[in-house]
């Protein structure tokens, strides 16, 4: 269970390293003046949040084989839809946190003679972050559980070890114990945005 | 020294036209009041200068730099990022609504324009802004972050803000508007005392009395238009438009 409980904690942080900058660039994709841009980044936006993950977890690994013959990595494949699933999330999340932010803002910025891009990482993310902290928590707990459905395309995680484990014991203990690693594992998660949250704090 | 000269400056927000042809220029040391009723285009004339709009026609020349012309097809040519940079940093640019960075302290929020624009090391920029804040009374505040202060202590340090990167004009956009009438004495108190130490300015406000005693010259603007131009002494007691005296008459 140990092994199935790293496989799932492997997924959770790949899955967040790399969907959390991609989502930042979805966002900036879907926010683009450039209609072609804004329109093929909301269908995909609309495709990922509009189909359930399972299904997508399927598509992203047999799709490739359908098309081209080619078959990859279980693994490599449950990071590929989870990331791609995630990023979109993020992308609204950090979109609403972007457009939350006065305009006066950047019109200050502007007038002082900063640049877009430091305007962007000085000015208005630091504070787009703090906003979103509390919707990036959700998200971020629902991650956790979601790792279980990494098992649809055969990567035995936590949940699928466990089931694995009840089947050869005929007891569904296993089953309660992996539900107490997944509370504890959100446990920490939700102690660390609190405490994000809290460094944030000195100003509003 | 001439410092600003703007002609037949035009701004269309869709169909709707707000400046229908401005002319007016600004000398070193001038202390310029822009007034009129709301949506005459005073504030955008203002957002014209500092480049916070684009401009539909006209042109601007700042310090003589050519900030932005209009060939004799109408078409407006503005000038290449650097020179549009150049000029950018000769107009600084105090808000009604302040625009302080929210998650920055009173000092640093001084601090990183000049060390990130004018390269300014930090010890250099740090002395400069303590400079700034002790000079507006706000010395004790340098640890302080926006949401603590007073609307008056913030508008201060917004005009510290901007005095750092030395313009060469300062420009206010109703500076007080927000303000109750305590505070908004508190920065009248600031900008007068600027004006006495020449630094030139362009004020638009609805400070009738304030324009009147600080100005070299006031601007009264109706629909786009300026109605009519002259000595604030003049002006204010002696308006020679119709549509001025009509405004003037509403502030006694």
């Amino acid at each position: 269970m140990l092994a199935g409980t790293f496989t799932s904690l492997k997924i959770f942080f790949l899955t967040l390293i790399f969907s959390l900058p991609l989502g930042l660039l979805v966002a900036k994709g879907r926010m683009s003046k450039n209609k072609l841009i804004s329109t093929t980044v909301n269908i995909y936006i609309m495709i990922m949040r509009g189909t359930p993950l399972i299904l997508q977890l399927i598509f992203v690994y047999f799709a490739p084989y359908y098309l081209f013959g080619a078959s990859y990595d279980r693994f490599t494949a449950v990071i590929v839809g989870f990331v791609i699933n995630y990023a979109a999330y993020f992308a609204e999340i950090y979109r609403g946190g972007i457009q939350s932010i006065e305009v006066g803002q950047y019109e200050a910025s502007h007038v002082l003679g900063f640049s877009k891009v430091h305007t962007f990482t000085h000015i208005v993310f630091p504070q787009v972050l703090k906003r979103i902290i509390p919707a990036l928590g959700n998200e971020v707990i629902t991650l956790i559980k979601d790792t279980a459905l990494a098992q649809t395309i055969g990567v035995a995680e936590l949940f699928r070890v466990a089931q694995n484990a009840a089947a050869r014991q005929f007891s569904t203990m296993p089953i309660f114990i992996a539900g107490i690693f997944y509370f504890v594992m959100n446990a920490i998660v939700s102690r660390s945005f609190d405490h994000i949250e809290k460094r944030l704090d000195y100003y509003h | 020294m001439e410092i600003i000269r703007v002609e037949n400056l035009q701004k269309e927000f869709g169909e709707l036209g707000v400046l229908k042809g401005i002319s007016f220029s600004l000398h070193e040391g001038e202390v310029l009041s822009i007034i009129g009723p709301s949506g005459s285009g005073k504030s955008t004339l203002l957002r014209c200068l500092t480049q916070l709009e684009e401009i539909d026609g006209g042109s601007i020349t700042v310090c003589d730099y050519p900030m932005v012309t209009t060939d004799e097809n109408n078409t407006v040519h503005y000038s290449d990022p650097k020179t549009l940079q150049a000029i950018r940093l000769k107009l600084g640019l105090v808000f009604q609504s302040f625009n302080l960075f929210p998650h920055m302290s009173v000092l640093r929020d001084i601090v990183e324009p000049q060390t990130h624009v004018l390269k300014r090391t930090k010890a250099e920029a740090t002395e400069v802004a303590r400079k700034l804040l002790k000079k507006m009374g706000l010395s004790e505040k340098e640890d302080a972050y926006p949401c603590h202060l007073s609307g008056g202590q913030q508008q201060r340090v917004s005009i510290a803000r901007a005095l750092a990167l030395n313009p060469t004009v300062l420009c206010f956009d109703e500076p007080t508007s927000a303000l109750d009438p305590e505070l908004t004495m508190e920065i009248l108190k600031v900008i007068k005392e600027l004006a006495h130490e020449k630094m030139t300015m362009i004020v638009v406000t609805h400070e009738m009395n304030f324009a009147r005693d600080i100005s070299d010259r006031v601007i009264f603007m109706d629909d786009g238009l300026i109605a009519e131009e002259g000595d604030p002494k003049e002006l204010f007691t002696n308006p020679k438009n119709p549509r001025t005296k009509r405004f003037l008459t509403r502030y006694e």
